[in-house]
């Protein structure tokens, strides 16, 4: 990591400010292309500490371009990446996870054959005289799922092979709660899910915001994006075309914006321009 | 994925039990909520992680057996069956002298398949096993032989040494190199016979390509001497002591600090049905088996085997490492973005595989009282991997315990054990083990195949 400074500290000085001072995360110009295909151009973004940003677009808009640059699997190939108003460049995934962003893919990157608390702590596991210290994780798994409101499963100590959809979402964010992130990017975190699983996976999301922790939804489903986010941008070509307050935005526009890259009507402000 | 109503029954369970998630451990004892579980939690979650007393244990024990989630149960049907078939057909199976024979020769499949479970945790095989145990038993003995002359424990530290040197090499080029084990330890089980051969080439003493060992060492002691008959008997007393006083206080304090337990009753149980079986065991091991002279006593191979499932289902569970192990197993790109160290955690495990091997080979030699160039490596291998696989461990990686290599070492060997007493000749023999393993793998995998299905 070439940051200068140490990772800050939880929640450090932050005002609500959308732009500049204060973003948590902020992307200036951040371009990166592929030999002749440019998956991302001149995208400027900025996120603040507990706000829920929804990242929209079609297949191939650059959504997935952008998280992985975000989480560091990708070196961008122009522009800037700051945290906390430093720059910074990540050199791989744990850079991003030692300045306290989390990726939650897909695939959440659960093992099933582990149970709850041992997948919360994979790879992070307390030690008590050389062997694993199971009441100290049993106690803080416990402690981080009450938290969030996560009482749906019935022992902790169940392998996440029994879990349903919702719950090993639950313990994936449950996971980058307990490793003190103050980003978690979700990708498409309801795509799998029935309508009471996407219900829990969405007050997960509100509960996160309301802790201060910043969240950056990529999803499909305008639904959820309206439900949770505070701000929407919208990602068409590889260019960002918009960045705006949830409350500027409607189904219509939203749509408008992934599916042409502009609004017809009269719509938010080109906030992102 | 379960399907969408279950999912919703979660859900409602989830706001309406919430007062009962802050006493986990004692809640829902005669709960409604018991039957508003999803069938996946009753059939996947182990009994003890959600039953509160005994009675409930047994039930979900019984529902998991319905549901295909049969553990080493079928095993141990098996054994049974086994055992039943061959005392029908020959009388003195059961007598104390063919059954420590039958432990004796069991040892060796044992460790074979604790060798091979370190692997098939990680999703990987070690076809070489065979002939790295041949490597190792060969170093054991030129050590310990005069020329050299170390001192038995040495001799018994180099071979180990040499043999974890074999694993490292042959998990550096799976690992580092992204070749697939399979091949890696195919060529160990090609290159290793040769570096056995040449062993017995370079040494004149190991006259036709057999090392013998010393009446005197305890290398040849291992398996034929025995514990006397008191100090078996004290070394029962002790150890199930110990292993009560462990799990009770274990269980007693997590209870107290309102952690996650099975109940109480059920590590009584445990304790109780592990106290019969050792008793069983010393009882059957010091009677006099001897014709002229007095033969009793626990062979010390017992402990010692029992001493290494021990501490590899220690290191499994208790340690980071083995942790990792089961992860990389289960989910290798989960474990990597967890930061894990695959490459290292992965060579571990071929180091393990081998360094067990080396055991293997040791009791091998110790029960012929030498060690020959005639070793079949390959057919080792083979016993190894269905010995772990009838126990119950998986070959798709994640699944599995030590446990599984002691319950299948012993099918093994009681097949042939009572084969040979049947006096069958070879070829009936190899066909009705063939038969044997088809049939315990088939057993299971039809077992677990109802429980996809439903």
């Amino acid at each position: 990591m070439s940051t200068s400074e140490p990772p800050p500290s939880h929640g450090s000085s932050a005002s609500s400010s959308p732009h500049g001072a204060g973003a948590l995360l902020e992307l200036r110009k951040v371009t990166k292309t592929f030999g002749p295909v440019r998956a991302l151009t001149d995208v400027d973004l900025s996120i603040t500490p507990g706000g829920v940003t929804a990242l929209i677009g079609d297949n191939g808009a650059g959504k997935s371009s952008l998280i992985k640059t975000v989480s560091g699997l990708w070196a961008p190939d122009g522009g800037e990446i700051l945290w906390e108003g430093k720059p910074v460049h990540l050199h791989g995934p744990r850079d991003a996870e030692a300045l306290g962003i989390t990726t939650i893919y897909q695939d959440l990157a659960l093992c099933d054959n582990l149970d709850i608390v041992q997948n919360m702590f994979l790879g992070h596991e307390p030690l008590r005289s050389h062997l694993l210290d199971e009441a100290t994780m049993e106690t803080t798994a416990r402690a981080t799922l009450k938290e969030l409101s996560v009482t749906t499963v019935r022992s902790i100590r169940q392998p996440v092979a029994s879990l349903s959809g919702g719950q090993r979402q639950s313990v994936a964010v449950a996971k980058a709660v307990m490793s003190q992130a103050q980003l978690v990017i979700m990708d498409e975190p309801t795509a799998a899910l029935g309508v009471a699983q996407t219900t829990m996976v969405l007050e997960l999301i509100k509960t996160l915001s309301s802790r201060g922790v910043a969240v950056m939804l990529i999803s499909h489903n305008l639904n959820d994006v309206f439900e949770v986010a505070d701000r929407i941008a919208v990602l068409y070509l590889g260019r960002l075309v918009v960045s705006a307050p949830a409350s500027e935005f409607d189904r219509q526009s939203a749509v408008e914006y992934m599916t042409t890259g502009a609004a017809g009507r009269q719509s938010p402000a080109q906030s992102a321009a | 994925m379960p399907p969408d109503e279950e999912e919703t029954v979660a859900e409602t369970r989830g706001t309406t039990d919430t007062p009962a998630e802050s006493r986990p451990s004692t809640a829902v004892t005669d709960d409604p909520t018991a039957a508003v579980l999803s069938d996946t939690e009753l059939i996947t979650v182990a009994p003890d992680v959600l039953a509160q007393s005994l009675g409930e244990y047994f039930a979900a024990w019984g529902r998991r057996i319905r549901n295909g989630e049969s553990g080493a149960l079928p095993i141990v049907v098996g054994l049974i069956a086994i055992v039943i078939f061959f005392q029908v057909e020959q009388s003195t199976f059961l007598s104390s002298s063919n059954l420590v024979n039958l432990f004796v020769e069991a040892a060796a499949y044992i460790l074979f398949g604790a060798a091979e479970i370190w692997v098939l945790l990680l999703s990987e095989i070690d076809l070489s096993v065979g002939y790295v145990a041949g490597v190792g038993a060969f170093v054991i003995a030129e050590l310990i032989a005069p020329p050299v002359g170390l001192p038995w424990w040495l001799g018994i530290l180099g071979g180990l040494v040499v043999c974890g040197f074999l694993g490292w090499v042959q998990g550096t080029l799976i690992t580092r190199l992204g070749l697939p084990s399979f091949i890696v330890t195919l060529g160990g089980l090609l290159g290793f016979e040769g570096v056995m051969l040449e062993i017995a080439n370079i040494d004149k003493s190991a006259v036709g390509g057999v090392m013998s060992i010393s009446s005197n060492s305890p290398v040849y002691n291992l398996v034929n001497a025995n514990m006397s008959a008191t100090l078996g008997w004290i070394a029962l007393v002790v150890v199930i002591a110990v292993f009560a006083a462990v799990t009770l206080v274990g269980t007693a304090r997590r209870r107290a600090r309102g952690l996650s337990t099975g109940p109480m009753s059920v590590t009584i149980l445990r304790i109780v049905v592990t106290a019969i079986g050792g008793f069983v065991i010393v009882l059957i091991c010091n009677f006099n088996r001897g014709n002229l002279t007095t033969l009793e006593g626990v062979p010390w191979v017992i402990p010692f085997i029992l001493l290494i499932i021990l501490g590899y289902s220690f290191y499994l569970s208790r340690t980071r490492a083995g942790r990792y192990i089961y992860a990389i197993g289960a989910n290798p790109e989960a474990a990597r973005r967890a930061g894990i160290n695959v490459a290292r955690i992965r060579t571990l495990g071929f180091v393990m595989c081998s360094v067990t091997a080396g055991l293997a080979g040791l009791a091998y030699a110790s029960r012929q009282g030498s060690i020959s160039t005639d070793i079949d490596g390959g057919n080792l291998v083979l016993f190894g991997v269905a010995a772990a696989v009838i126990g119950g461990t998986s070959l798709f990686g994640g699944k599995g315990k030590m446990l599984h290599a002691l319950l299948g070492g012993i099918v093994i060997a009681a097949v042939f054990n009572g084969l040979a007493l049947m006096g069958v000749n070879a070829a009936i023999q190899d066909m009705a083990t063939a038969v044997v393993l088809i049939a315990a793998v088939t057993l299971d995998s039809l077992v677990r195949r109802r429980a996809t299905a439903r």
